[in-house]
């Protein structure tokens, strides 16, 4: 068994409960740098819980969860947040008002505290790190436009480089594709695979022809506990896989 | 060239163009003085006073989406701190002679005081004082913000409970008559280091100092607001958890907002009791917390000049029409707030930004083509931004 300071995220026997209701029960869960994983399961499985607890929304009532050696169980969400750890979440989670520009900006790394954010500058750097962001989403024509007036798939994707911005070492992402097109579901799969490049992803989907095209491992959730984990062609051949998930 | 970039930069910014500050600005220091002799310049002021507080609430409801129902107390704080000082002034040996403790103010001779309670005694000196009105009415917004943004109170929770607290402090105040005057307030103010603050030139020297004071409160919040800070603010407006979520302690940016409009709030409450003469609970509780509200909302809670003609002309009305009605206003100003959130949920300023903006930009398309012309050695990344 190895220690636990070898992964990069590891949960151990983390429990919540709500009014008696076990969302996660007793899980352990590991995940290395650099890799990225898929997590499945049926609708109350605890995905979103699971999530919500990595960065802080949701507080375990028992268990630990471990960021490179750090506990987060009792952090702050936005220190969580500075010790790289991003979210995404599962409908469009964007400033509507603002520009696509101001989006990111907002997102900027830097000013984060009021006096900073009062004295901070919009430099070079500042600028061309935007630029660089917003041509990866696929927006960077669209910086000045309204970011409520995006399509879904495009919101979907400003949300993504709001945490890219951010550079964070590792990424969680609750159904990315969720109600997009089959050009946008291919676009994001290549976004995925791009970002994956140096940094841990976690992707929460229900999409099969979306998680096999992602690759990685895949973890599958129920009732708040994982039922099995490995490559997406070993599972459909799982026979509890089968039950709970797949042979729906 | 230089000149014309600089001053078409100046009239830039999304929120509060300086032009609409420049014309607010001329009509405050040139067209009101012009038309309004001394007593309707005064009300006029007075009525000023109470835009540091609409201006206020655009920063912190508009802006941040935090709806205080409770900015009667840092105006009252402000203009208290204010009375204070002018009341021992105005309570020397000499005018009390006839009060069994000379040298104290009349009410708490009434009320059997026998000395200045501790708190009363900074308020001799016209620095503490001015520190005061500067300071207390933001460490007090301080206090509420800490203890209710950090334990995540927010919307209707927080209105209510701010409307509490205007109405403990009313109930304070009026309840400890011997410290604080009670009811009636803390009247018959005269002289500030001797200068008399009721006679003509007095009044005209207040008048612009406060428009002064309030033009340079506007560009605070604009420059507030054009900044990062302002953009986070409405992001968070819109949705709290991704600002939370992307790095940011949330509690500290909504505690900073509702301390800056208490600060501006606290200098329009000093002003109010310098050009009135006195101050009073009838200033803090809920009646006057809520026109505030109305101000803000009737001038626009999205612009920081909308909050300044909000407060002018609804004060303005509830002089006319108070004068000559006075059951019915209460009906008039109600009726008047329903039409605002149901047909102008941006208040006036939505009229101006839907017609008016049309009739300035020709002088915008002149400006910007003074820009095309003029860039070029400075095109770069900075160019794909404009």
């Amino acid at each position: 068994m190895s220690s636990n300071t070898d992964f990069l995220l590891s949960i151990e026997n983390l429990t919540v409960s709500f009014d008696g209701f076990k969302a996660i029960e007793g899980l352990n869960f590991y995940m290395d740098e650099n890799e990225l994983r898929v997590i499945i399961g049926p609708n109350g499985a605890g995905k979103t819980t699971l999530l919500d607890m990595v960065c802080g929304k949701t507080r375990a009532s028992e268990g630990s969860i471990k960021f490179k050696g750090k506990e987060l169980t009792r952090m702050r969400e936005h220190r969580i947040v500075w010790e790289g750890v991003g979210r995404k979440f599962q409908t469009p989670s964007i400033y509507e008002e603002l520009t696509v520009f101001d989006n990111l900006e907002v997102s900027y790394p830097q000013g984060r505290g009021v006096f900073g954010a009062l004295a901070f500058k919009r430099d070079e750097q500042v600028l061309r790190r935007i630029h660089e962001v917003a041509n990866e989403i696929q927006l960077e024509d669209r910086l000045e436009e309204q970011a409520g007036l995006l399509s879904h798939g495009q919101k979907q994707w400003l949300e993504i480089g709001m945490l890219l911005i951010q550079d964070p070492e590792l990424l969680m992402l609750d159904e990315p594709v969720a109600g997009m097109s089959v050009s946008e579901r291919e676009e994001t799969a290549k976004l995925l695979r791009k970002i994956a490049q140096g940094r841990s992803v976690i992707v929460i989907e229900h999409d099969m022809e979306f998680v096999a095209s992602l690759g990685g491992k895949v973890t599958v959730l129920h009732q708040g506990k994982i039922l099995a984990e490995g490559d997406m062609q070993a599972l459909k051949q799982d026979k509890r896989v089968i039950d709970v998930y797949l042979g729906h | 060239m230089n000149i014309m970039n600089s001053l078409y930069r100046l009239f830039q910014g999304r929120h509060g163009s300086l032009g609409s500050i420049l014309l607010l600005a001329i009509i405050l220091m040139v067209v009101m003085p012009m038309m309004f002799d001394i007593y309707r310049l005064n009300l006029a002021g007075r009525y000023l006073t109470y835009a540091f507080v609409a201006l206020g609430l655009v920063l912190c409801w508009g802006y941040g989406g935090i709806l205080s129902l409770g900015q009667g107390i840092f105006f009252g704080i402000g203009g208290y701190a204010m009375a204070m000082f002018l009341k021992i002034e105005a309570s020397d040996p000499v005018s009390t002679s006839i009060q069994s403790t000379p040298g104290i103010p009349d009410f708490m001779d009434w009320n059997r005081l026998t000395e200045l309670p501790w708190f009363w005694v900074p308020f001799n000196s016209l620095t503490l004082t001015i520190i005061a009105v500067l300071v207390l009415p933001a460490a007090f917004a301080y206090l509420i913000g800490f203890a209710m943004f950090k334990r995540r109170v927010s919307g209707v929770y927080f209105a209510i409970i701010t409307q509490a607290l205007a109405v403990v402090l009313t109930i304070l105040i009026i309840g400890q008559q011997g410290y604080t005057g009670g009811i009636n307030g803390i009247t018959d103010l005269r002289t500030l280091h001797g200068w008399d603050i009721r006679d003509d030139s007095a009044r005209y020297l207040l008048y612009y100092l406060n428009a002064i004071l309030l033009i340079g409160c506007l560009l605070i919040g604009r420059w507030v607001l054009n900044c990062k800070y302002g953009r986070i603010l409405s992001a968070l407006r819109d949705k709290e958890d991704r600002v939370r979520f992307s790095g940011y302690d949330v509690a500290n940016f909504k505690i900073f907002i509702f301390c800056l409009a208490a600060f501006i709030s606290g200098i329009g409450g000093a002003m109010f009791t310098l050009q009135v003469g006195f101050m009073s609970p009838s200033f803090i509780g809920i009646v006057p917390s809520i026109e505030f509200v109305i101000f803000a909302a009737v001038g626009g809670r999205l612009s920081l000049v909308g909050g300044v003609y909000g407060a002018l002309i609804v004060s303005f009305a509830k002089t006319m029409f108070a004068e000559a009605y006075p059951q019915l206003w209460q009906f008039l100003i109600g009726a008047v707030f329903i039409v605002v959130v149901l047909v102008l949920p941006y208040g006036l300023a939505s009229v101006y930004g839907r017609y008016g903006r049309r009739l300035f930009t020709p002088v915008k398309d002149w400006f910007s083509k003074r820009k095309a012309n003029s860039s070029g050695a400075s095109a770069g990344l900075k160019e794909k931004r404009s």
